[in-house]
């Protein structure tokens, strides 16, 4: 019984880990697309797929094995997320193309 | 340790998922770039759904891939100054920027293996679903957002209103499409209505499985976008007077809320005992219709057409 207990969260922790390290690996593509790119709608994508990451590690760090709940608490947070970075993209897309029409004046 | 199918399975996702990424980001054609984020968003939301949250698999391919897709669909039709220079940076910036990459994943990576491998104890998690019947409702996710953490989300309703805020005063709405064809138009008017019996399910069911006011509010924020790619203008929406009460309904839902619970000597946003169910209900339909007016403001761009003549009205007298 405790043998079996253990195999599962061995299987547990292997997906975590393959999720939480392509989150982190996202994070930081992202993040350098953000910083290196010229164009600004290239940099809201990036910094959109960055923020991707971050949920992506956060809910694999909730995911409890395929018989289990998974803790509700990062997935409040990460669903809180979605709502502010769209949001947040809705508003940077409004200021670039008030930037845009400020420079054609 | 063994390795199952499920395994190869989750790689297979997370291959994907970091190759779509990877193309997204690294393209010089914007639209190309569009287009991979939103298949990236859907992807995305599988893997939700494989992590089992289906809360967040609801949101991501409704808000994610959709509304996010559909914003920046309509942002490439605007031009751009610095589009002119697409090109990638020069050798030594971009192998520094590489080299900061590679060492932001390696301690991201090192810190999550940590986290994951070496906790062991107590977890909020126990504490959720410890007093998850005392919540009123049995989705744990919708009792954490809308009870336990309660403030969190009613900071991001105001994270949301100042957003919108600062997109109406920007400037005033995009022109509306021309007419579409007969077929876009039967379309849209059988879409739209099934959208918003989906997004009152939705908001119903989120008590008690996945679902609630976010996912909801993003059908309805979807309904707006469709009849406006229908050729519909703004005039369709409430009033202007009724769209600003709309915006800050959801807030002064909660604040209100918040407030009676003072009121009655409790903690400010404790709901009264027996009474949680019905006080979360509340406050989801207005924060659904506060979310679903705010997105679809984004959508429409700006201040619409209504509000316009209306304070110009209010100046000349």
């Amino acid at each position: 019984m405790g043998e079996q207990k253990q195999q599962g969260a061995q299987f547990m922790i292997l997906t975590q880990l393959i999720f939480g390290i392509t989150g982190g690996l996202l994070f930081a593509m992202g993040l350098r697309s953000a910083l290196v790119r010229e164009s600004l709608l290239a940099r809201i994508i990036a910094v959109n797929i960055s923020g991707a990451g971050v949920f992506l590690a956060f809910v694999a760090i909730a995911y409890r094995g395929l018989e289990e709940t998974p803790d509700p608490v990062p997935h409040a947070l990460v669903l809180t997320g979605i709502v502010v970075a769209v949001s947040a993209t809705a508003l940077a897309l409004a200021l670039r193309r008030r930037l845009d029409e400020a420079d054609d004046e | 340790m063994e390795i199952t199918l499920w395994h190869l399975l989750d790689s297979l996702l997370a291959i994907l998922l970091l190759g779509l990424g990877w193309a997204a980001l690294s393209g010089t054609d914007l639209k190309r770039g569009v287009v991979l984020f939103m298949a990236f968003g859907l992807l995305l939301s599988l893997i939700w759904a494989r992590l089992r949250a289906p809360d967040l698999a609801l949101a991501e391919a409704a808000i994610g891939a959709g509304l996010s897709g559909a914003l920046l669909l309509l942002a490439l039709r605007d031009k751009e100054k610095s589009e002119n220079n697409l090109g990638q940076p020069g050798f030594l910036p971009g192998l520094a920027s590489l080299l900061l990459m590679l060492l932001l994943a390696a301690s991201f990576a090192l810190a999550y293996v940590s986290a994951v491998t070496g906790h062991e104890g107590g977890r909020l998690a126990g504490l959720a679903f410890g007093n998850l019947e005392q919540s009123g409702v049995s989705n744990p996710v919708t009792a954490v957002l809308l009870n336990f953490r309660a403030y969190d989300t009613l900071l991001e309703l105001a994270v949301l209103l100042a957003a919108t805020l600062g997109i109406l005063a920007l400037g005033s709405e995009r022109r509306p499409f021309r007419r579409p064809g007969v077929l876009l138009e039967g379309l849209v008017a059988w879409i739209s209505p099934l959208l918003v019996i989906v997004a009152g399910y939705l908001l119903w069911a989120g008590a008690h499985a996945p679902g609630g006011a976010f996912q909801a509010g993003a059908l309805l924020a979807a309904a707006i976008v469709m009849l406006r790619l229908g050729g519909m203008r703004s005039d369709h929406l409430p009033g202007p007077l009724v769209q600003r009460w709309l915006l800050v309904g959801g807030i002064t839902a909660f604040m209100l809320t918040g407030y009676l619970a003072s009121f009655l000597g409790l903690v400010f946003l404790q709901y009264p005992d027996g009474r949680a169910g019905l006080l979360i209900l509340l406050i989801e339909s207005a924060a659904m219709l506060s979310i679903a007016l705010s997105l679809g403001l984004a959508y429409i761009g700006g201040r619409p057409s209504g509000w316009e003549n209306r304070s110009s009205r209010g100046r000349s007298s």
